[in-house]
């Protein structure tokens, strides 16, 4: 009884933690605030249902569709439209408060979009619906898939961050964009592709998400909110910060959605939020700061 | 209690593994100009971050007439008597001279606006030489205007004690020495002032005493001629440029 | 100097007077077109009295106005109708005072973060109570008040909000406001105490959306989560202040006359693509006019006066 709402918590939090390492990239690396975020997430889903029931892709072939595909979509949404607020910012802070509004009209055109082709109805598809059991509690074995394909990505973005030459310079840019330009990294390229990099990783969640979760053309925003949330709780720019953060924000949900009520999830997540401005609002693991 | 303004001891703060201020003790007596000395790095903007409450100590204690200031927030400070300039200087660019003066006025412990406030910040203005210029938006100002407008504006609260960091740095020779006899002219009407300098003929004419630090620790106390012939400083300042 | 203030004065209040002849002059429909037009004037003016000098974006306007219109909902038929307009107001207030204190001590992130989510939470919150507890989703608003009533009621809050607005520009809390604005560490530093400051400005700002809900819920017979807290709302009322201008009071009329205009149009003609066109239209203003139509006038004033000296 107990077991299964925990394994479906940590199913959860994997994908929760996924997503929330994309944004902490976009907003950590590049300085975008990007609200339309859970848009690209929506988007993904969508991608994979057409695939999965118009041309009978399963979905994890369609990762390598799709996730190069956002990757791409995020560049140029990088370079056509947020390098001209970037050149004009005189300030980190004016960038933010810029990024914040651009990003918020793009929600509502991707929204837009969305629902113009697909409606307010909710969809889902049958993937791999199969009742498994494991420790005595039964789970579907899409939502293990997810989590296994959650997990490797994961690991293979930590890697790909303190392992290779990119990805120290998308740390060094995180750090310090003006000592970083010191030492000739290319700070708008990283920024670029950090954003890309981000956009890929939340159309990989897009995904995962979709095999086991219903969801609709408005369903962004929320998604959005519990990135945003995952990311501060874990500290910006912080991945560890996010997997232990996103465990959190999952098992509390799918406790709460369990035990209490699935109407109040979001409610929860608002509760955890609250608690985090309150007592630590640089994070979890975050430096005390002034 | 003594006499003094302020006091502070064991004052430290860590930046994650860097002990950015270390156990620091200093006094400022009422009337005094102070200097606070040392290399780049050393920890006097920390120091006057701590006592201007911007930051937070992680020990040690800092008392204004005996009153404890380390557990207070910033604007709290600032209305017990303590007004501050900033290394990088920082105006409102959004606003005219007259009304950063006013924003100085108008929410410190006496507490000055309306009419009143317009005649305080006229004669402030006057005061740092920019009575000219009281319309004009402080982007248009250059970058010795700006330093004045913010002396204008720590002025403006009436302070107890005032916090100059490096407030004569980037000056051409003609305006240090206006700059000089502005601060002097602070000390002619009792003003009691902790600043962080590095040019030294300012430190020689200006201060009573001074406090070298060097990564974080106090390393000399002194009139400015002791201290300038101490070995360890010397060592401090050049070994500092070996690096 | 004050003989001009006496001119302005007594202009404005005779434009008053001229705006509440209104209802006897229109027909139905002109009349809701002007009551849009006003309840936007009040919504994006109240907007920008917190978020103009402050530049904290607020993403929760729909938030308050929809807590105010289910106040209605709930309490207009029981109580009389100053009752229930003075119970909304303290429920916004009471609201946006717990979501200040618990964001706006921090950096302005945190605001915008927990303000992009509130309506989505209200919305499913209430959604929630009203499926298990009074296990019916929408609520009829019966309550006795004209169309023409409701106009009157929304141009004597948008009075207040402006009254309200220039008494609050002249004092010290403005000053206050506008320090924060311009850099936060030389607010605290000169002794503003910038979270109450921010807290109260907020609150007095999403309590007038509070009330322009409440004001506006009879128009609606029927309303449901979905309609109360639709986010299309809190996004209008950001395109037109930034549209107008939120480096002063009266520029988000600026922005609200053309756009409900615009709106109106967009929602006749494309129903199915309403919230994609608001979304180009507000990509535009970000890109084109950051300033505003009112930051537009201004520096083309100032480019004329500058050219005008270059020749005397
Ligand atoms: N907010 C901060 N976060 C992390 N490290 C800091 C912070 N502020 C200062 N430091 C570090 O603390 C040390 C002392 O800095 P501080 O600015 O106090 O030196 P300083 O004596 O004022 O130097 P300078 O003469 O260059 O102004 C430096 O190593 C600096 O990098
Ligand atoms: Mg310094």
């Amino acid at each position: 009884m107990f077991t299964e709402p925990l394994l479906s918590g940590i199913t959860l939090g994997g994908i929760y933690a996924l997503i929330a390492m994309g944004l902490t990239l976009q907003y950590g690396v590049a300085r975008i605030m990007n609200l339309s975020y859970g848009e690209s997430l929506v988007a993904a889903c969508f991608a994979a249902l057409w695939l999965f029931t118009a041309v009978s892709v399963n979905p994890l072939i369609g990762l390598l569709v799709i996730v190069p595909l956002a990757a791409l979509i995020n560049w140029l949404v990088y370079q056509v439209l947020l390098m001209p607020l970037v050149k004009r910012a005189p300030s980190r802070d004016a960038l933010e408060v810029d990024s914040i509004l651009a990003t918020f009209g793009l929600l509502f055109v991707a929204q837009g979009v969305m629902l113009a082709i697909f409606g307010g109805n909710y969809f889902s598809y049958s993937f791999l619906a199969i009742p498994v059991k494991i420790f005595g509690a039964t789970v579907s074995a899409s939502r293990l898939l997810a989590l296994g394909f959650a997990v490797v990505i994961g690991l293979a973005l930590y890697l790909g961050l303190t392992r290779t030459r990119a990805g120290t310079a998308i740390r060094a840019v995180a750090v310090d964009p003006v000592s970083a330009l010191l030492v000739a990294i290319d700070v708008r390229a990283t920024a670029a592709f950090a954003y890309a990099l981000g956009g890929a990783l939340v159309a990989a969640g897009g995904v995962l998400v979709s095999m086991f979760l219903t969801f609709n053309a408005s369903l962004g925003v929320v998604f959005t909110m519990k990135a945003l949330i995952v990311v501060i709780m874990g500290g910006v720019g912080n991945l560890l910060g996010c997997l232990i953060a996103g465990m959190i924000l999952g098992l509390t949900e799918t406790f709460v959605a369990t035990y209490v009520d699935p109407g109040l999830t979001l409610a929860a997540t608002y509760i955890i939020f609250i608690l985090v401005l309150l007592l630590r609002p640089q994070g979890l693991f975050g430096a005390r700061r002034s | 209690m003594s006499a003094a303004l302020l006091s502070i001891s064991g004052l430290t703060r860590r930046f994650g593994g860097l002990v950015a201020v270390d156990s620091v003790a200093l006094e400022v007596r009422p009337g005094e100009i102070v200097g606070l000395l040392g290399p780049n790095g050393s920890g006097k903007t920390t120091v006057l971050n701590l006592i201007s409450g911007a930051l937070k100590s992680d020990t040690g204690s800092i008392q204004l007439r005996g009153r404890p200031l380390e557990k207070l927030p910033a604007f709290r400070i600032a209305r017990e008597g303590v007004a501050r300039t900033f290394q990088l200087v920082r105006v409102l660019g959004s606003m005219t001279c007259k009304e950063n003066v006013i924003a100085g006025l108008a929410f410190g412990a006496k507490s000055r606006w309306g009419r009143e406030a317009d005649l305080a910040a006229h004669e402030l203005l006057a005061r740092v030489g920019l009575v000219t210029r009281a319309h004009v938006m402080t982007s248009e100002l250059t970058y010795i205007d700006q330093k004045r407008l913010e002396l204008a504006r720590a002025l403006a609260m009436q302070p107890e004690l005032l916090l100059l960091d490096e407030w004569l740095a980037g000056l051409n020779p003609t305006e240090l020495r206006d700059g000089i006899e502005l601060i002097r002219s602070l000390r002619a009407e009792g003003r009691t002032i902790l600043m962080v300098e590095h040019v030294m003929d300012a430190i020689r004419s200006l201060c009573d005493r001074c406090y070298v630090m060097n990564a974080g620790k106090k390393i000399a106390e002194g009139t400015p001629k002791e201290v300038l012939a101490d070995p360890e400083v010397i060592r401090a300042y050049l070994g500092d440029a070996d690096a | 100097m004050s003989a001009r203030n006496l001119a302005i004065s007594a202009a404005l209040v005779v434009a008053v007077a001229l705006l509440a002849l209104v209802p006897s002059v229109t027909n139905g429909y002109q009349l809701s077109l002007a009551i849009n037009i006003v309840s936007y004037t009040v919504l994006a003016t109240a907007w920008t009295l917190f978020s103009g000098p402050t530049r904290y974006v607020s993403l929760a306007t729909v938030a308050f106005f929809g807590i105010g219109a289910y106040t209605v909902a709930v309490l207009g038929e029981e109580l009389a109708w100053p009752l229930v307009l003075l119970i909304a107001f303290v429920i916004g207030f009471v609201l946006s005072l717990l979501v200040g204190l618990s964001t706006l001590r921090l950096s302005g992130v945190y605001f915008v973060i927990f303000t992009f989510g509130l309506a989505e939470l209200v919305r499913q919150l209430v959604t929630w109570y009203e499926v298990n507890i009074t296990r019916t989703l929408g609520r009829y608003v019966f309550v006795d008040i004209t169309t023409s009533q409701i106009y009157w009621q929304l141009l004597a809050l948008a009075v207040i909000v402006f009254i309200s607005g220039w008494l609050i520009q002249r004092s010290k809390l403005g000053l206050a406001l506008r320090v924060i604005g311009d850099d936060e560490a030389v607010a605290r530093h000169v002794g503003i105490n910038t979270t109450l400051a921010k807290v109260v400005l907020f609150a007095f700002s999403a309590s007038f959306m509070t009330l322009a809900g409440a004001i506006m819920a009879p128009r609606w017979t029927y309303i449901d989560p979905a309609i109360a807290f639709n986010p299309v709302v809190s996004f209008q009322v950001l395109i037109m202040a930034l549209l107008g201008g939120v480096h002063r009071l009266y520029g988000p009329i600026f922005g609200v006359i053309p756009l409900v205009m615009l709106f109106e149009i967009l929602l006749a003609k494309f129903p199915n693509h309403f919230s994609i066109m608001v979304g180009i239209a507000f990509l535009l203003i970000v890109y084109a006019i950051p300033r505003g139509i009112v930051g537009l006038i201004e520096g083309a004033q100032l480019s004329l006066n500058r050219m005008k000296g270059a020749k005397a």
